[in-house]
């Protein structure tokens, strides 16, 4: 492999492991901080005893998405140097804001939370949760906004002098419209996940362990349930409108998730197609008649342009070239994200049914299905943003810069090699272990709240602390 | 005065912030077998820097992302350049974080001692690693004409970088074991004191030779003037730490001896970018046409006004609001305020 090839692999690990994480943590947050918000107002425990449980699991995801999140600050500057002085004007701006404004936030309130449990007034200390989930959400922007120029550059010009690009309007910058669409889509992916594992984990002890806190599981499990579902009617409002507008800033990034080689009027969606994806027509495939029209256009007649025209059209902007993203991986990852997550949403319709009116879940097959219901829709994020990301080469930023000309000219073959082995090994190593780290404390019933019985001989001063490392 | 300039100063607050704060972090989980007897004992060490950690290693991530946004080539060349000591830095970084969090989630010693060495490992190789980074960094490194580094490993483990890694790590020594002076009671507090006064006879002669050898290649007034008031500060701050506390025969004046190690790393941190203006990298090569400065380097005047309005807004925040978290937890800790359940030994359990 070559280094190109290389620093593409090590980008795309790094990300999607990453991205494992994140959703979780920002979807989970937002639920614990409802958890303590209903036990600050109600002052009943059931939520404080939620609050902790699902709080100790956010931690241990937390950690993970921090750590990993270390190495995409400098990999841009240590695999993609020509990226980084062709870009830093204008993708740099985004990102030392989400530094600045975002990441000092959630590290700071969220160790005031950790260990503000009898340090803090209740209400601050609830607020401190309020103030990372609101981090989070903010990081998540910026970063999104920085993506989304890459998509859809906006707001800049090209220096003829440096070759460069500088920005010009930061506004424009923030207010992408890419952007503006991608960040509902990708919050509403990151509640599916959070939503599941909830509903997963209380349905689990509510079946398994019945009996002991079952008020508090049965308000998780509808909870959790309600955020999937909830969640899912998002993704579909906002998929739909990030794929018209897709469709007019990278349409063959369209044309490449229906694998539409010719254009068509009007284009049929294909739910699931076995054949050559090479350009021949497909043996065999179920199609929905004009919905790729409706998924592009808004009308079930619209024109859809094919890989082929757009092939010829570009030749003819940017000069020869192959402008065709991996067909067969934009086709099906494009499937699968809409399958997965559009699968959860119906284990979680399921659970609703299953515990109606104080019932608890008898099927068999409901508890065997559990373990999915968090899986599928962080499978879906990651097949989303593998989608995304890899149905815009072979730019690295949209007519602008060629991914092949973005990478560090004197990172030699053998250092990337070097740093995809510690990376892969040392994340395969980690992630097994935070799984078993999960498993063991969501297997674990809800903590006691109780307060500590006071010992004689312990002054006020020396009370052990309420929460230590 | 040029916004180019006024952000190379703010990198060099995001920097001095970052070795200020992580200096004593790194501290701590150095001297975590050293001070830390017994698992309670390590355990007081750990939660003296459990609830800021984190916020503190923001300092460096928001440092690279300035760099990143007002100096793309110098970001550029920095991070492709000195590609295997950062990588060596991001892995030790991941393996301290995730030893934090998860040191603790099971209660059997073998796991813990393995998670210790992470945060051993994990705090001695940035400490060493920073001080050969900016060693290099200001003495100037092989770049071409594109400003692309072309020399291999070993031309970053030169002497004198090498002593400005031994530099950093007798300082964050020292500046570690003052800061478990100054936030816990008892026995650890004792010994915290005596070793701080043996790392510091290292720290300030590390620190004089390393300082001295700079400003003998390039001296700049301002530069002298900050390496002066560093070794004057570290010097202090040991005096300090030999005197005994006024309202504790015990202690020593450790409040005093941690604003002295603090000043000295800011200072000495602050000297080496005084050193380095107007450049950012200097090339070895072709020191005229190849160096990067703070003028060939930086973005556009529009980005900077953008990202000065930004910091000019969130910087005094981001102060205000890590000064209080400081404030909350300002109580010495000792080996009573660990709750018994978590040291009990029991046996391993998967």
């Amino acid at each position: 492999m070559d280094a190109i090839e290389l620093a593409r692999w090590q980008f795309g690990i790094t990300t999607v492991y990453h991205f494992l994480f994140v959703p979780l943590t920002i979807g989970l947050v937002w639920l614990v901080a409802a958890f303590q918000t209903a036990w600050v107002r109600t002052g009943d425990e059931k939520w404080l005893k939620l609050t902790k449980f699902f709080g100790k699991l956010f931690l241990i995801n937390f950690a993970m998405g921090l750590v990993t999140g270390i190495v995409q600050e400098f990999q841009f500057g240590m695999n993609w140097s020509e990226y980084s002085r062709f870009v830093g004007d204008v993708f740099g701006a985004p990102l030392a804001m989400e530094a600045l404004v975002a990441f000092f936030l959630e590290s700071t309130f969220l160790g005031l939370w950790i260990f503000g449990w009898e340090k803090l007034p209740k209400k601050i200390h609830l607020a401190c949760i309020w103030i990372v989930a609101v981090g989070t959400v903010l990081s998540a922007y910026f970063i999104l906004a920085a993506n989304s120029w890459m998509q859809n550059p906006v707001g800049y010009r090209i220096d003829q002098a440096t070759g460069r690009a500088e920005l010009t309007d930061i506004v424009a910058v923030l207010t992408n419209k890419v952007a503006l669409i991608t960040v509902p889509h990708t919050i509403a992916g990151c509640f599916l996940v959070a939503g599941g594992l909830v509903a997963a984990v209380a349905v689990w002890h509510l079946v398994r362990r019945a009996g002991t806190d079952t008020a508090a599981f049965r308000s998780a499990a509808k909870i959790g349930a309600w955020t999937t579902l909830v969640a899912m009617g998002a993704m579909l409002l906002t998929g739909d409108i990030q794929g018209k507008i897709m469709t007019e800033v990278q349409p063959m990034k369209m044309a490449a998730a229906e694998a539409l080689y010719e254009s068509e009027q009007p284009a049929p969606f294909s739910v699931f197609t076995v054949g050559t994806l090479d350009g021949s027509r497909p043996v065999w495939s179920v199609e929905i008649p004009g919905l790729l029209s409706f998924l592009g256009t808004g009308s079930f007649d619209g024109r859809v342009e094919g890989i082929n025209d757009l092939q010829h059209e570009y030749e003819q902007k940017y000069g020869p070239g192959e402008y065709k993203p991996n067909i067969p991986l934009t086709y099906w990852t494009f499937r699968l994200m809409i399958g997965l997550g559009a699968a959860a949403a119906l284990l979680a319709l399921w659970i609703l049914w299953a515990t109606r009116r104080g019932r608890t879940p008898t099927s068999r097959w409901l508890v065997r299905s559990l373990p999915l219901l968090p899986l599928l829709p962080l499978v879906a994020n990651s097949t989303g943003w593998i989608f995304t990301e890899m149905g815009r080469q072979p730019w690295v930023v949209f007519g602008e810069m060629k991914t092949a000309a973005a990478n560090s000219p004197n990172v030699s073959v053998g250092y990337l090699v070097t740093s995809l082995a510690v990376f892969t090994l040392l994340y395969g190593v980690l992630a097994v272990i935070e799984v078993r780290l999960l498993l063991k404390y969501a297997r674990a019933g809800l903590p006691d709240v109780s307060p500590p019985v006071e010992k004689e001989a312990e002054s006020d001063e020396d009370r052990p602390l309420a929460f230590a490392y | 005065m040029e916004l180019s300039t006024v952000w190379f100063l703010l990198i060099a607050l995001l920097f001095v912030g970052y070795f200020v704060l992580e200096g004593f972090d790194f501290g701590v989980g150095m001297l975590l077998p050293v001070l830390g007897r017994d698992e309670r004992e390590r355990r007081v060490m750990i939660n003296t820097i459990g609830p800021v950690w984190d916020g503190n290693e923001v300092w460096l991530i928001t440092a690279g992302g300035a760099m990143f946004a007002a100096f793309p080539e110098w970001y550029a060349s920095v991070f492709s350049g000195f590609y295997l000591p950062l990588l060596l830095i991001l892995l030790a970084l991941i393996l301290r974080g995730v030893a934090f969090e998860y040191r603790g989630k099971r209660n059997d010693p073998v796991w813990r001692r393995r998670w210790d060495r992470c945060i051993v490992f994990g705090s001695f190789v940035p400490a060493v690693l920073w001080g050969v980074a900016f060693a290099n960094i200001v003495r100037g490194v092989p770049l071409d004409a594109d400003h692309d580094y072309i020399g291999g490993f070993f031309t970053l483990l030169n002497p004198y970088a090498l002593l400005g890694g031994l530099t950093t790590l007798a300082l964050f020594l020292t500046h570690g074991a003052v800061f478990i002076a100054l936030k816990t009671v008892g026995d650890i507090r004792q010994r915290a004191n005596r070793l701080a006064e043996r790392l510091g006879i290292a720290a300030v002669l590390a620190a004089a030779l390393f300082l001295g050898l700079t400003l003998a290649r390039r001296a700049t007034t301002p530069a002298l003037i900050l390496a002066v008031l560093a070794a004057l500060c570290l010097v202090g701050g040991l005096i300090a730490n030999r005197l005994p506390s006024r309202d504790d025969p015990q202690g020593r004046r450790e409040g005093w001896a941690f604003a002295g190690t603090a000043a000295a790393i800011a200072l000495a941190v602050a000297s080496l970018f005084a050193d380095l203006y107007p450049f950012v990298l200097p090339s070895t090569v072709d020191p005229v046409t190849n160096s990067l400065t703070v003028a060939n380097a930086s973005s556009t005047p529009y980005t900077l006004k953008i990202m000065t309005w930004v910091a000019v807004i969130f910087t005094p925040l981001v102060l205000l609001y890590q000064g209080w978290t400081y404030w909350v937890f300002r109580k010495r800790i000792g080996t009573q305020h660990i709750p018994e359940e978590l040291v009990t030994p029991q046996p391993a359990t998967r």
